[in-house]
This record gives C-alpha cells, structure tokens and sequence, in this order.
C-alpha cells in the first residue's frame, strides 16, 4: 500500500499516512485530487478507479471516506479487507466510532492504524492482538496527568456554562 | 517542590491543548486561517518553554495543524526533542509527529539516530515499538544503513510484537540500503517458519515483496513457500503467497503445471473472494506463461471463466468490476472461453456504473465476430442514444469505430452497413471525435472500391444536409465529417448522380463559417465537381447546363475569395481565374471537358506504412558520397556512425505528376497482372474460398476481387438497423445454398476444390454482403517482395490481416518518390526478401528440370486441368523465434531433384528454444492432404512434440493445401548447444488427391541451422562495447576478405543483415559491430577495408561459435 487517507464528506482530511516518501507539495497535490474524484463518484459504483499507475480502493462509511492507493498487482479485495478491518478496531476502541471520535483523539487513531499497519503492510490479523497492544501502551500513559487535567476541564466547562 | 509541580499545572491549564484547538477551528470557520496564526504563535511560545509536558502538547498540535496542510518543518527540532523523553507518553507524540512531518529531506533527522537506536534497545517493548512504526516512515538511507545490525538483532528478540515489527521494516530498510539484504536475507528466511503467526505472515510479507520486483532470486524458495502454501489457512498469507508464485512461474514453467493443481483446489474450496480472486489472477498468470508448447488447461481455463461469471452476476458491484477486469485478461490469450459469455458482458453495458460499462467495452473489442458484430454495434447505438455525459458517449463513439476498424475491417462483412453506422454517429451532439469519423470514412471510401457509389451518394445527402451539423457553433467537433464528405463526394465525383446539385451544396453562404481547413477542402473539391459537370456534358454544344455551372462558381466563389483563411483564399482565388477561362472558352465553343478532367487524373491509392522502407536503391546510386564536399572538418565530425543506416535523402518537393495517360496505365496494368501470373510468390485466390486475399506484392499493387453469387441491392438511403435484418436473411440463404450445392456435389463429385471449405458453418463461412475489393496500400515499384507472413489461405482473418494498422498518407504515383527517398538497408522483418532474388533463379532452373519428371508422374492429371503447367512442390521454410526482433538467412537444400528453399528467420526469445515457421507452397495442381513433417532429431536439437508422443513420431500439419496456395506451419525445436552449425534431416509425407487416384508421396529436406541463426541483433552502446572488449573475457580471431568490390556501407549492411549484427560505431572505413546470441554470448567485430581488402578481427567469449559465424561470413561474401 502506498498510503491511506480518511476524508469527509465534504472534502476535509481527517487522517493521513504516507507509505512513500514524497513532498509535502505532492502529498498535497494528490490529496486534493484524490478527494475530488472519489466525491465525485455516484453512491452506487464500485470501490474501485484506476489513477496515474495505481489502483485506488476507497470506502465510505457514514460521513467518512476511507481510501487507499495500491500497486497494479494488489489485491482489490484484500485492500476493502483492511480497509474494514481497520474501521472495526477504531469501533472497539472507540465505542461506536464516529467521525468526531477520530478528529478529537486523531492521534489515537494514528497509533491504532500503526500497531495495525507497518510500512503499508497488514502486521497483525488479529483485531485481539492489535487492540491488546494499543490498550497497554494506554495504560503506560501517565495516569496522573490524565486524571488531573480531567477533573479540571471539567469545571472549566462548568464555568464556560454558566457564565 | 511540590508547590512548583502545581505551579506548572497551572499554567498548563491556561494552554490549549489539541481538544481545545480542534474545537477553536471549529468555531471560527469564518477566519481560520487567521484563528490557527495565533494559535501557531501560542504554540511557538509553549516549544520556548522547558516543560517537556509543554513541548509535547504543543507538538501534538502541529501534528494536527500539518494534516491540514500548514507548514511545520520549522518546528522540527522540537519534534526530536519531544522524542527524545524518556516519558512512553510523550515519545509516542514526538515518534506520531515525526511519522507524519519528516521525510528525506528533513536535515535534523541525522541527530536522531542514537535516540532511535537506544529507543530500539529499550527493555520496554512499547519504546521499541513506537521506535520501529515511526522509522517505517522517515527511514533514509543514513538511518537504514547505521540501524540495520540493530534491528536485525530484534528480528531474532524474545517477544513476537518486535520481531513482527522488526521483520516488516526491513523491507522498508532493504530499499534505503540494498547492502543490507544479503546478511539479513538468512534470518529473513529463518522467520518464515517462525512459531508466532504473525511473525511467519510478516516474513512472507517482506519477502513476497522483494520477489516481485526481482523473482529470480527466489525461485530457490519455491518449495518452502509451496509448503506454506498447502499447510496454511491464514487467507492474508495465502494471498501473498499466491501472489508470489504468479511471480515465479514465468520464470520456472514447471512450478506452474505444479500449482495448478492446489489452486484449483483452493477455487474450488475458498469461500473468501479475494483470495478466489487472487488464485483465479494467478492461474491465469500461469497459463498465460504457459500457453506456448505445452497441453492445454482448458479445464483450468474453463473453472476461471466459470467462477468469474459468479463474480461478474453478483449484486456487488465490486466484484462485477474485478470479474470484468479478470476477463479482459483471459480474453487475450484465450478468447474462445470469453465469447461464450457475451451475452453477461453485453448486460454489463446496462449497468448504472460506468466504469463497469467502461470495462465491459473493453472486453467487447475482443469478443467481436463476423458473426456478432453488426448485433454488437446495434447494441453500443443505443447506448450512444441513452448515455448520459459526453464522455461516457464518446468513450462509446470510439469504441464502435475501434471495433468495427480493428484489424483492416476484419470483422465487417457489409460496408454500405458501416458507412451507415457512421452518418448516424454524426448526429451526435457535442462529441469531440468528428475528425475520427472523418478518417473512417475516407479510409472506407478510399479502401474499399466497391463502395464508393453508396459512400458517394451518403456524403452528398451530408453535405445537402450540413445545416443540420453546423446549426449549432457548440458542436463544430462534428462539423469536421463535412471535410470527409466535400472530399469523397470530390474525388469520387463520377459516382454523383446529380453533380450539379451537390456542387450547389458545397457553395452556399452558409459554408463560410466552417472552419478554414473544410473550406478549403470545399473549394477545392468544388472544382473537382465542376470537372465532372463538365465532362458529363461534354460533346453537347452550347450546353446550357455546362455553362450555368460556370455561373454557378463564378458568382459564389468570390465569397471564398474574401476568406481570412489563407489556404481558402488561395485556393478560391486559383480557381475562380480558372473557371473566368473556361466560361470564356465555353462561350467559343472550345471543348473544355478533357482538358479540366485532366487537372485531377490519376488515382489515389493508399499507401503502405512500409512502403517508404521498400523502395530499393537504385543501381549506381551511392548514399554516402558527398553531393557538396563538407564545408569544414568539424562537422564530419559530428556524424555519428549509426547515421550509417538511418540516412536518407532530404525530401525533393516535386510537383504532382499528373500526365499518366490511360494508355500507359493500361498497359501497366497488363504488364503487372503477367508478372503476377509468373511470381510463384503470388498467392492466387484460391477457388475454394469467397476471402479477399492479400497477396505480398512484388510489382504491383493486388486487387483480388471477391466473387461472390449474391449482390445484394439496398435502394434509397436504408439505416444500419436494416442491414442487421437483410444480413440475418443474406446469411441462411447463403447456408441453404451452400447445402444444395454440397449435396450436389456429393452426387456428382465433382468440385474437389470446394472440399477445403464444406465444414459446418463456421464464421470463416460467412461472405461479404457484396462484392468488395480491399484495395490493398501501394507498394513502391520493385518493392521488395512483402513481408507478410504467408497466411493460412483457408483462414480468411488472417489473409486479410494486412500489417497495415496505420496507414500513411495517401499519395498519388507513388513511384516518384521512391527515387527519392532511399530506404534504411538495416534489417527489418523481410521474411522473403534476402533470399527471393537467388531462391527464384535456382528454382526456375531447377524447377524446370522436375517440371518434366513430375509432368510424368501427374500425367493423368492433366487430362482434367491442361491449362496448368505441372509443377512440383515447392516449399519455403523459416526459422524464427517469437519476439519480432527479425533476422533472416537462406539456405537452399537441393535433395533428389527436389527444390527446397528455406528462409531461416531468428528470433530467439527462450534460451534454447526455436520456433522453425516452414511455409508449404502446393506447385502442383494436386490437393495435398494428410500432410505429416518429421525431423530426425539430433542429441542437440529436437523437435517438441507434444506431450505423450514418441521420439520419432511425426507431426501432423494443420493444414490441406489446394493447388497454388501456400501455408505456414511452427514447430518448436529445443536446442542445447549453439556453437556449432546443425543440419537436420527431414521428411514430409503427404498424399496427392486428383480426381481419380490419390498417391502417397514424401520429401526429403534438411533443416540448417547456422550459427548466424543464433545470433540476435541486439544494439550496443559504445561506452558498453568498449568495457565489454575491455573486460578480457574474450578471445579473438580474425578474417580477411580479398576481393571485395563493393562500398564499405553495404558490406556493413550485408553482415548486419545476414550475420543479425549491429554497428557500434563507424569511423571512414572502419567499423565496430555487435551482437549477440540466443544463450547470451557476445560477438564483437571490427571490420576495416581499404582497396578491396577487408579485414575482420573478431572477438567472443565462444572460440567455436565466433569461428563458424566467421565462416558464415565468409561464405556470405564469397557468394557475390
């Protein structure tokens, strides 16, 4: 795989992850073009277009569009495959994952999409294995500071409703 | 202390942290761009601050400010200092950022590397593994080379989460610093029978990689993978594995015939589509690299179509499209299996997806028949009616005219048809491909004679109409047809029923806003038209009509006269003068007509795109004499010396030649059709059978007509839907005739010749609708003969596969140009012309010596055919291989009276294989039948029979032959030892069928195989040759030629043509050439000449090969 980007509906990038080593102004330049041409698709066609020399697989689920560019001799299926697969881990992580999940905790989303893919390449099958792996980095995270900045958000919230 | 860790909190909470910046842009769509510079302000001051917590908050958000498109490298060193914490919390932002912010160019990358390698070193895997995901991404080739021992050691460590992630990243480091595989390649291995699956999947990961970029490394892998792949059942796995030996088999045939089998089974049994569909990729990867020589897999073959279907009828669009894409792929080397399936295919053309749509044309312009095509092409018609899009419409406009063209019209059995097909495609709105529709229609009208009285009266009702084109100034595309049609109507103005009124047609105001190039052509033609008006009332005196004409032009062609287009302008201006003349003329009563008619004589035929190539060099002319000695020395200089054979004369503009009379036409034309009944090259349509032929012609231009018993008369202007009608009505009456006549002829038995054709009806039965002639493209005048392959003659596709994809322009007489354009004497595929000109002396001579013997032994058939001369049989052999990269030799064997003559064509793609292409010509008025070919083998060459056959049984030749014609036949021989020159004893048995009495006969030949014939001209740089003689590895030898007589370029042309050599370099009268042979060995030459000496100092890395090359060179040159 050469990388994967998520997108909304309305054209906005919420993730991205380069498996090649390009510039910024290219990424740029084929992220813009890429989204223009998977929105432009009609609901009911196929997942799959030919683009430049790569084959782009994409699928949308809910307001997100999931899309990656794979070589010529790539299997189609197996790209939907973990395109999937990876949905489902942000589900269990996430609880019923929705888009506003993955812009507010994206770097979450990016450790799960790395303890899931590694070099544009499928490291671990199991949704277990992957989930078990990222909840133990979790845990290594200072509880302390979490705890902490918690508690206080939450009544600066308070404060920002009633003042 | 503790009160300052609360100060720090504290302050902390006045920072926005990613949340909090999320949410900000959110709120502020207004002014984002304005909202986030503050907030990249803030995060500058956070980086200054010395709290790691800080730096870390703020480098999460520069992460996120850079996926939408900021600009953060600024802040790259803060992201190595985040990295560098020792906290898992805080590494992991500053590992996530630099994934996503660095790349090769990133300069503070090189002081990360000890960070990276103490964090790969850490005794926390979680550290290792933020390490390993993040190098995955920003890897360089620094990194890779001072980190790779490091994560070598982890591929082997305890846990399975870091060997997994170690094993992966070595693919990502092999490629930064490729030095790195052969070490790691052991352990590599090693880890594809890891016992943690992941690790096993991850190592089948790397290595499935890396074998398909360069298979052959692998093939030694073949079977460890091929036990993976039985024992299995991880479909992510099997996937790559499969993958993998799609790779391998090209390389090593026999790992397909073995994999068949599992994957077959694995088709059968998987209910995972991808992996279905990996393993249907795959096996037909297989077959395909298969399919030369070996026992066919139809079965195979045919679960894949089978199973492909499946996908092809499910709802999901998805899998629509892959079966599709699948298809296309079998299509092409086993179109049979794919044709029984139009009808899904057709479906797919109504599918709501048009990239479905677009995949199912594709699969369609190869599943067309003579049979399917116009039901094909209805089918796209009304699709071009209801589609949507102009893009999707002229994806489908082209795709009609790809088909319908594809092949030289292979499949079109009824042009009025498919003039009829392209009037209706220009009612199209807004299409872009006018132009192409153009080109069609001149190429039909042009091509096919037959067709010119329908394509004539078509253009002029289009040109009658042209309002309805141009109505519009958004459609102009299609106003382009009007050139095509002002032009045929034009040129082929003696089939107008009514001139006049189409040349009225072409002068109305209206005309002056098409655009200046169909002006132009409108002009022009106008006066082509006003020619034929002319002629028409020629002889009438005072005609009236042939003077309102005149009128006609001299009062429209003024406006023309105004054009800003300068071609327009020039052109009308011309001719306007032109007409005030003949008016003037007419009204003396000065017969006009001749004179007019004559501005435009001649005939227009097409010409071949080799043509150019063809013309011989006339005799006396030197290419390489100066015609101005060279001004100064440094400009000889600069001629480099594979200028040798691509120089040709600047072209001559000369004017047109147009005073051909009739007279020498005619008698051209008669001089040529008595060297055609002369050329034993000259395939003669065969009475058997209704195809046009297309004859390789020698002097002439062939015209083979099409007999055909059934005209088929369509009055007025019918519309192609009719043609599908009276097509399907034309074709059972044909079959029902056909079967009177075949019953007849089984009481009578008479009409022996028809046997060759009396099968069940197959598509090669169905005639053209009328009598058409292909005119085939202009040759030049003593072309060399053609270099078309002699066809199946029984098989009209390929007798009218003409290699004539693209056509040149059109020119009329051809033969002034051949003067002055003098072709590249480098080496094309020429199959017959090297040896026609000393083949056919030797023949005749010895021709007429059989020619008594076998009038003896064929006596009694000639009290049935006594117009035809008994001639023996003759036959014509080739050597080649399957790329198209031509050589070409010939031998003649003469054995027992019997002439034989061989063009041995090289062509050598296998190391030690050859495809030996022998041509069968039936001299005899006998039928041939029952024809069998077997070779002796030797213990270096063998013929390949076919799987279960014994070493001496012969091979069956597909073919009858009835007299006259000629056809071609491949046998494979396998070859170990390309060193020394081979002969190869033969036999042909045959039985001869006359009327009453059928003889078994036989022939003997010999096969020969030189050294030459093994040798592929394959071009060389100088700067390679020169380290190749360098190297040493060569051992040399020389040659000297006494005598020669000839200029120094055609002796290099000689050996590059016969010896498969190409020139390096060429300084005066020295030259270095090179080539090469089937197993790879390498010849070089250096051939210097002064007075009538050459010398040729030779080197090779094969003492014996370059020694009998050296005597085939020799011999070459001792023949002239």
């Amino acid at each position: 795989m050469q990388f994967m980007l998520l997108f909304s509906r309305q054209g906005k990038l919420r993730l991205q992850k380069w498996y090649v080593p390009l510039s910024d102004k290219e990424k740029k330049k084929i992220t813009r073009e890429l989204v223009q041409t998977v929105l432009a698709r009609k609901p009911k066609m196929c997942s799959f277009l030919e683009w430049r020399d790569l084959k782009i697989v994409y699928k949308r689920y809910a307001s997100l569009y999931f899309c990656c560019a794979i070589e010529d001799q790539d299997n189609e299926l197996i790209t939907l495959e973990i395109i999937h697969r990876y949905v489902e881990l942000l589900d269990k992580y996430f609880g019923s994952v929705c888009e506003l999940d993955i812009i507010f905790n994206f770097e979450k989303a990016y450790f799960i999409l790395d303890e899931f893919l590694l070099g544009g390449e499928a490291q671990e099958t199991s949704k277990k294995n992957v989930l078990k792996a990222i909840e133990q980095a979790d845990l290594l995270q200072e509880v302390r500071r979490l705890c902490f900045l918690k508690a206080f958000r939450g009544q600066k919230h308070f404060a920002e409703q009633y003042s | 202390m503790a009160l300052k860790i609360v100060k720090g909190s504290i302050d902390r909470m006045f920072d926005k942290n990613l949340q909090d910046l999320v949410r900000g842009i959110r709120n502020h769509k207004d002014d984002e761009a304005k909202y986030i510079s503050t907030c990249i302000d803030e995060i500058k001051q956070e980086l200054k601050q010395d709290n790691i917590a800080v730096k870390a908050n703020a480098v999460c958000k520069l992460t996120y400010l850079q996926m939408l498109g900021y600009d953060v490298s600024w802040a790259a060193f803060n992201i190595v200092e985040v990295m560098s914490s020792s906290k898992f919390t805080y590494k992991r932002i500053g590992y996530l950022a630099a994934s996503q912010c660095f790349h090769e160019g990133t300069d503070v990358i090189m002081l990360t590397t000890n960070q990276i390698r103490k964090d790969l070193s850490s005794p926390n895997q979680y550290d290792t593994g933020v390490a390993l995901t993040g190098l995955s991404c920003f890897v360089t080739p620094d990194l890779a080379r001072d980190l790779a021992n490091d994560i070598m050691t982890l591929m082997s460590h305890t846990k399975p989460y870091i060997r997994k992630k170690a094993v992966l990243i070595m693919y990502k480091v092999f490629l930064k610093y490729p030095e790195s595989l052969r070490p790691a390649f052991p352990r590599l291995k090693e880890k594809l029978e890891d016992p943690d699956p992941g690790v096993q999947s991850a190592a089948v990961n790397v290595i499935c990689e890396l074998a398909r970029r360069n298979p052959k490394n692998y093939l030694s892998l073949a079977p460890l993978f091929f036990k993976l792949m039985t024992s299995s059942t991880n479909n992510w796995v099997l996937i790559k594995i499969i993958k993998l030996f799609g790779a391998l088999t090209p390389l090593e045939p026999r790992l397909g015939k073995k994999l068949i089998e599992p994957l077959t089974n694995l088709i059968h049994s998987t209910s995972a589509m991808s992996l279905l569909y990996e393993c249907v990729n795959t096996v037909i990867a297989v077959l395909i690299s298969l399919s030369s020589g070996m026992p066919n897999h139809s079965a195979s073959i045919q679960l894949c179509v089978q199973k492909l279907r499946i996908l092809i009828e499910d709802s999901d669009q998805n899998l629509k499209y892959l079966g599709l894409l699948a298809m296309s792929k079998i299509l092409k080397t086993h179109p049979k299996s794919v044709q029984s399936h139009k009808d899904l295919i057709l479906q797919c053309l109504d599918d709501k997806d048009e990239s479905i749509r677009l995949r199912a044309l594709d699969l369609l312009y190869g599943m067309v028949s003579k049979k399917n095509l116009m039901e094909i092409v209805k089918k796209l018609m009304l699709h071009v009616d209801k589609a949507e899009g102009t893009t999707y419409r002229d994806e489908l406009l082209t795709k009609i005219i790809d088909i319908c063209s594809q092949s030289n019209f292979q499949y079109i059995t009824n042009f009025e048809w498919y003039i009829s097909i392209l009037v209706e495609l220009t009612r199209l709105e807004g299409t872009r491909h006018g132009h192409l529709i153009a080109s069609q229609m001149l190429d039909v009208a042009i091509r096919v004679k037959a067709i010119r009285g329908f394509a004539v009266a078509q253009m002029a009702t289009l040109l009658d109409n042209a309002h309805l084109l141009t109505g519009n100034t958004q459609r102009n595309g299609i106003c382009e047809v009007l050139y095509a049609a002002a032009w045929i109507c034009g040129e082929f103005s003696e089939h107008l029923e009514d001139p006049m009124q189409t040349l009225e047609a072409m002068l109305r105001p209206k005309v002056a806003t098409l655009p200046g190039h169909i002006q132009a052509v409108y002009v022009q033609n106008a006066a082509k038209l006003f020619a034929t008006v002319l002629r028409k009332h020629d002889g009438e005196t005072e005609s009236q009509a042939a003077q309102e004409t005149s009128q006609l032009l001299i009062d429209r062609l003024p406006l023309f006269v105004q054009s800003a287009n300068l071609e327009v302008q020039e052109r009308a201006s011309c001719i306007l003068q032109l007409v005030k003349y003949i008016q003037k003329l007419q009204q003396k009563n000065v017969e006009v007509a001749e004179e007019v008619t004559a501005l435009f004589a001649g005939e227009l035929n097409p010409v071949a795109p080799k043509a150019q190539k063809k013309v011989p060099i006339p005799e006396g002319l030197d290419l390489d004499a100066w015609i101005n000695e060279p001004p100064s020395e440094s400009e000889s200089e600069d001629e480099k010396p594979k200028a040798v054979f691509a120089k040709e004369e600047p072209k001559h503009s000369r004017s047109r030649h147009t005073e051909v009379d009739e007279k020498e036409l005619a008698r051209r034309r008669e001089v040529r059709k008595q060297e055609q009944a002369n050329n034993p090259f000259y395939i003669k349509a065969s009475p058997s059978s209704q195809k046009v032929y297309d004859a390789p012609g020698v002097e002439h231009i062939p015209v083979v007509q099409i007999d055909l018993s059934v005209p088929l008369k369509v009055p007025g202007m019918p519309m192609s839907d009719q043609y599908l009608k009276l097509e399907v009505e034309r074709r059972q009456k044909e079959k029902a005739e056909r079967k009177k006549k075949e019953k007849k002829k089984k009481r009578e038995k008479r009409g022996k010749e028809r046997k060759a054709d009396s099968g069940p009806e197959s598509e090669e039965d169905i005639t053209p609708a009328h009598q058409v002639d292909i005119v085939t493209e202009e040759m030049p005048e003593n072309a060399l003969p053609s270099d078309d392959d002699d066809k199946d003659p029984n098989d009209p596709h390929k007798a009218l596969d003409i290699d004539l994809d693209k056509y040149v322009p059109y020119c009329r007489h051809l033969q002034f140009i051949h003067v002055l354009h003098i072709i590249k004497p480098t080496v094309y595929w020429f199959p017959f012309q090297k040896s026609s000109k000393h083949k056919k002396k030797k023949q005749k001579k010895e021709k007429e010596e059989k020619e008594k013997k076998k009038k003896k032994r064929h006596h009694h058939h000639h009290q049935h055919h006594s117009d035809a001369g008994g001639e023996d049989s003759v036959q014509n052999g080739t050597v080649e291989e399957e790329e198209p990269l031509p050589v070409s030799q010939s031998h003649s064997v003469s054995l027992k009276q019997e002439v034989k003559v061989y063009d041995i064509q090289g062509n050598h793609q296998d190391e030690s294989k050859v495809v030996v292409s022998v041509i069968f010509e039936n001299k005899s008025d006998s039928f041939l039948k029952s024809m069998e070919f077997n070779v002796l083998d030797s213990l270096n060459s063998k013929l390949q029979r076919p799987e279960g056959a014994g070493a001496h049984d012969s091979l069956t030749v597909p073919f009858q032959l009835p007299p006259g014609v000629s056809n071609e036949a491949r046998f494979v021989f396998s070859v170990q030892s390309i060193i020394m020159p081979q002969k190869l004893k033969g036999t042909l048995t045959f039985i001869v069928k006359s009327d009453e009495s059928s003889t078994h006969e036989k022939l003997d030949f010999k096969l020969h195989f030189t050294c030459t014939s093994y040798l592929i001209t394959t071009p060389c740089y100088s700067d390679a040759y020169a380290k190749l003689l360098e190297s040493g590895d060569l051992k040399g030898s020389s040659l000297r030629l006494e005598g020669i007589n000839m200029p120094f370029h055609h002796l290099l042309a000689r050996i590059c043509f016969h010896h498969h050599f190409s020139v390096v370099e060429r300084i005066d009268s020295c030259a270095s050439m090179y080539s090469r042979s089937i197993q790879g060995h390498h010849v070089c030459l250096l051939v210097k000449t002064s007075d009538q000496t050459v010398s040729i100092d030779a080197k090779c890395d094969e003492p014996s090969l370059l020694g009998n090359v050296l005597d085939e060179i020799k011999q070459t040159f001792s023949k002239c």
